[in-house]
């Protein structure tokens, strides 16, 4: 029996995960996909609010507003790549002006930090490309950008070493309690556990109805997003929003840790739990209501576009902890925006609820640190060459946009928690993310996967699943 | 750090030209630096045939013709690095690159030739609509899995786009057992060859459906259909002509694109239309000491023709090498691309440095039949040439001697264009 069973391996669950490794316990977080961050934490802004948004005494405000805080000790302690370089929220009608006040003291009551309105000629100081039409912005210091899937990655990494154990290509079908039990269905076979986590994203509903009388309902709310490439870095140096007008809630455009820009993302309710599928008129859309906010958006260098599902609960809340009927049952539910940007706070507030409940102790061997798979290209020369002669993969180039060698894929296969597909060891790595779009190193990561996981070529896949690359031999290949 | 009189970025088919006409042409210290793990570049995945018609009068494989030049570089000694990724170039001709044995390593060239190619434009970069499934590949990617892997990547296929690539895949994977649904084209043409059209999509019964385009591709896991709709002249699809195909493969061959992100981070300046570098006369870029050749410089049609423009590339570098180049004067002519002409390679004449004559090369916006291709020295036409049809996926030339240039001792602009009568 376990002590804890998280259904999700998202950045909630990861993030749950993480902080329950802190203490004696048996964890274990069960995945339906074939890898951590494969949901909603795969496709967002990777932005970190500040926290203005929510409105006052909200779990969101105050989740955010505590995530923030958190991240950038996070972000050091896991080697996550998160950078505060501020939002602007733009507004582009001069009668709305009035507005920014109202975000500001809002954000304030949140206990947002450094909030300030900025004129038209202050903001064109500190971003040139801003649109004709922008009359003034409210800035947000303490906003941020983070690596969505490195987040993800390193709480669940950091978790497995202290740990956690991970089930993944497993989906659970029923959840009940049974004279205090929890039991935890699954297609194999019943799991059992003394308290559950439900941090299963746009499916959180459907557990917490499972087990509780309050019923939750989950609207999956869909945002086409593009992402173009690092050429077009520093055309914006901060996330820039546009405060809602008439014509509706705008889009973003931000800067990536990376260096890509991300432009979106659209709203559009959906019925389908799975429905990732782009539009041309959402992306059309990103692209027209951009110009609102920026001028000039390179939208010759887009390398990709994709649609994440937020999990928008009717509340429009978060939901988090016991419902009163479900004893142990704990809901991370409704985490749609500023879920990233809450997440690390959200892992503490549940954990600790958790260790109370059920009186568990500090390890004293708990890990705080991890190290992230080696950059070569942050080492000098020296350094460099030392690396290669121990270990020569790091001399080999796999991925020639996003400069990955060799060794580093090998490491993200490797570690704990292991990449075991294309788009894994892309998230780890970079491989294939870059401007071809994994056209020259998917055959070659292809072949380092069969050799580490010791497979066919054939049982390859860009995503677990069915996602199969190849699925037979050539006439002549034996 | 080691001191090379030309070092050549890439040693695919124009890497392997150059190489060889530096050597024959007195530069005997060249080093050609390759990321692959053997020479001959995208040639290796060819495995159809239909090279070298222009250079050896003879059809050959793509392994077949880049062996004849592997051979040359192999008679002459030329040094070669396999498996080696160039890292960095430095507008002081400094290039930094890696590989497994030697770590990484700066070598100060006297002369630099850019040598590295293109890559196809990926699906993003499309904006095709629908989910990211498995089993969306651009045409080179399968090709390479299919040809050097052997391995199939599906049995039901559709391809967008009609770039050579494009077509020579929907002729393999037929080959292979697949069953090839159709072409799809955005354009009212197609961008590849007329004798890829006929040989690979009209003699299988392979459609090739113009001024079409997918717009949906369904799959949550690995693509099952896509749906393909008519595009107007605007080129956005007209509601109401969707059809929809399973198919378990979609193959993109939808243009490509020169690879110039060291050019760019060496200063080297490039033309936004061929997306490679600006050149001279001497297939010079901005940068001193910096040549381009071959599809990095422009996307060509026929291997034949990047590999005679890499063979005056490497002539060319060796005589600046060995300080034999005459220095840029200021006579500088410009030459102009009008009139349904897209560009021209090079940009810019220095008639002082061009030795016997300069090939001009370009490409066409549109199909044009029982047109001209005329060239004009500032308002004079020198030439006005009849062609039967001129269309995107092929190259075109024209030739301008060092006589004709001599006649025209003033001449500030070269126009090419493309005109009725």
């Amino acid at each position: 029996m376990y002590d804890i069973i998280i259904i999700g391996a998202g950045v909630i669950g990861c993030a749950v995960a993480r902080e329950l490794s802190k203490y004696n316990a048996r964890i274990l977080v069960v995945e339906k996909n074939e890898d951590v961050c494969a949901g909603t934490s795969k496709a967002n802004s990777a932005i970190v609010h500040s926290g203005y948004d929510a409105e006052n005494g909200t779990l969101k405000a105050r989740f955010n507003v505590e995530g923030n805080r958190m991240m950038e000790n996070v972000c050091k302690e896991l080697d996550v790549p998160f950078k505060r370089i501020g939002s602007l929220t733009v507004c582009t009608e001069k009668e709305l002006l009035p507005e920014l006040e109202k975000l500001k003291e809002r954000g304030e009551r949140n206990g947002v930090e450094g909030l300030r309105v900025l004129s038209r000629e202050e903001l064109l100081a500190i971003e040139p490309h801003i649109g004709d039409e922008v009359v003034g912005a409210l800035l947000a210091p303490t906003a941020g950008i983070v690596c969505p899937f490195k987040l993800t990655i390193a709480f669940a990494e950091n978790a497995a070493v202290n740990g956690a154990e991970f089930l993944f290509d497993t989906q659970v079908n029923k959840v009940y309690a049974d004279s205090g039990v929890w039991h935890v269905v699954t297609d194999e076979k019943e799991y059992e556990a003394k308290a559950v986590v439900n941090a299963a994203g746009v499916y959180s509903d459907m557990f917490n109805n499972m087990v509780s009388e309050r019923k939750l309902h989950i609207t999956p709310r869909r945002g086409d997003y593009i992402l173009l490439d690092r050429s077009a870095e520093g055309f914006v140096r901060h996330t820039i929003f546009q405060l809602p007008t008439k014509l509706g809630k705008g889009v973003l455009v931000t800067p990536t840790v990376h260096g890509n820009t991300i432009v979106g993302p659209t709203a559009v309710d959906v019925d389908d739990k799975e429905s990732t599928a782009t539009t041309a008129e959402g992306i059309d859309s990103v692209i027209a209501k951009s110009a609102l906010s920026v001028k000039g958006l390179p939208v010759r260098q887009v390398i990709t576009s994709f649609a994440g599902l937020r999990a928008h609960e009717d509340g429009h809340e978060f939901v988090l902890g016991e419902p009163e009927d479900a004893e142990n049952f704990y809901n991370c539910a409704g985490i749609e925006s500023p879920g990233l940007s809450a997440a690390p706070a959200i892992g503490v507030y549940i954990a600790g609820l958790i260790r109370e409940k059920l009186h568990l102790s500090e390890k004293g061997s708990f890990v705080a640190e991890r190290k992230d798979i080696l950059n070569p290209a942050k080492l000098s020369l020296e350094e460099r060459n030392e690396l290669i002669r121990r270990e020569p993969a790091y001399g080999t180039i796999i991925c020639r946009c996003e400069s990955v060698t060799e060794g580093e894929i090998i490491d993200a296969i490797r570690r704990p928690v292991g990449a075991r597909s294309l788009d894994g060891v892309k998230r780890r790595t970079r491989a294939g993310m870059g401007r071809c779009q994994a056209g020259f190193c998917s055959p070659k990561v292809m072949e380092i996967l069969r050799r580490e996981l010791d497979m066919d070529l054939t049982e390859v896949t860009k995503s677990g699943g069915g996602s199969y690359i190849v699925n037979a031999r050539t006439k002549g290949g034996e | 750090m080691k001191n090379v009189d030309i070092v050549i970025v890439g040693g695919g088919p124009a890497g392997l030209a150059a190489a060889v006409a530096a050597y024959d042409n007195g530069a005997k210290d060249v080093l050609i630096l390759e990321r692959d793990e053997q020479l001959g570049g995208i040639l290796n995945q060819c495995i159809h045939n239909g090279f070298g018609l222009h250079t050896f009068k003879e059809e050959l494989t793509g392994p077949e013709y880049a062996d004849r030049f592997i051979q040359q570089v192999k008679e002459r000694n030329i040094p070669y690095l396999l498996n080696t990724m160039v890292m960095d170039i430095s507008p002081e001709r400094v290039v930094t690159a890696m590989n497994r044995e030697d770590g990484m390593f700066e070598i100060q060239a006297k002369a630099v030739i850019l040598a590295m190619g293109c890559r196809e434009r990926p699906r993003g970069a499309l904006n095709i609509p629908g989910y990211r499934p498995a089993g969306i590949f651009s045409a080179g990617t399968a090709q390479r899995l299919v040809n050097i892997e052997g391995y199939m990547p599906g049995k039901e296929v559709v391809i967008l786009g009609s770039g050579d690539i494009g077509l020579i895949m929907a002729r393999r994977m037929t080959l292979e057992g697949a069953k090839v649904k159709l072409v799809a084209e955005l354009m009212p043409y197609s961008g590849g060859l007329k004798r890829n059209i006929v040989q690979c999509l009209d003699d299988f019964g392979i459609p090739l459906r113009l001024s079409h385009t997918v717009v949906d591709i369904e799959g949550k896991e690995h693509i099952s259909a896509v749906t393909i709709a008519q595009v107007g002249p605007d080129r956005k699809p007209i509601k109401g002509t969707e059809e929809r195909y399973t198919c378990d493969t979609l193959l993109l061959s939808c243009g490509l694109i020169p690879e110039n992100e060291l050019s760019t981070a060496a200063g080297v300046e490039l033309s936004p239309i061929t997306n490679g570098p600006v050149v001279n006369e001497s297939l010079e870029t901005n940068i001193k000491g910096v040549f381009a050749c071959g599809n990095v410089l422009h996307v060509h049609d026929l291997v034949d023709y990047v590999s005679e423009e890499a063979a005056k590339a490497g002539q060319i570098a060796a005589k600046f090498a060995q300080g034999a180049i005459a220095d840029e004067t200021d006579k500088e002519i410009v030459l102009k691309a009008e009139s349904g002409v897209r560009y021209t390679v090079p940009v810019t004449i220095h008639p002082d440095r061009v030795d016997d004559q300069v090939t001009v090369r370009f490409r066409v916006g549109d199909v044009y039949k029982d047109s001209y291709v005329s060239v004009y020295f500032d308002d004079n036409r020198i030439r006005h040439q009849k062609k039967r049809i001129l269309a995107p996926g092929e190259m075109e030339q024209v030739v301008l001697t060092k006589k004709q240039l001599a006649e025209y001792p003033d001449l500030k602009t070269i126009t090419v264009k493309i005109e009725g009568e």
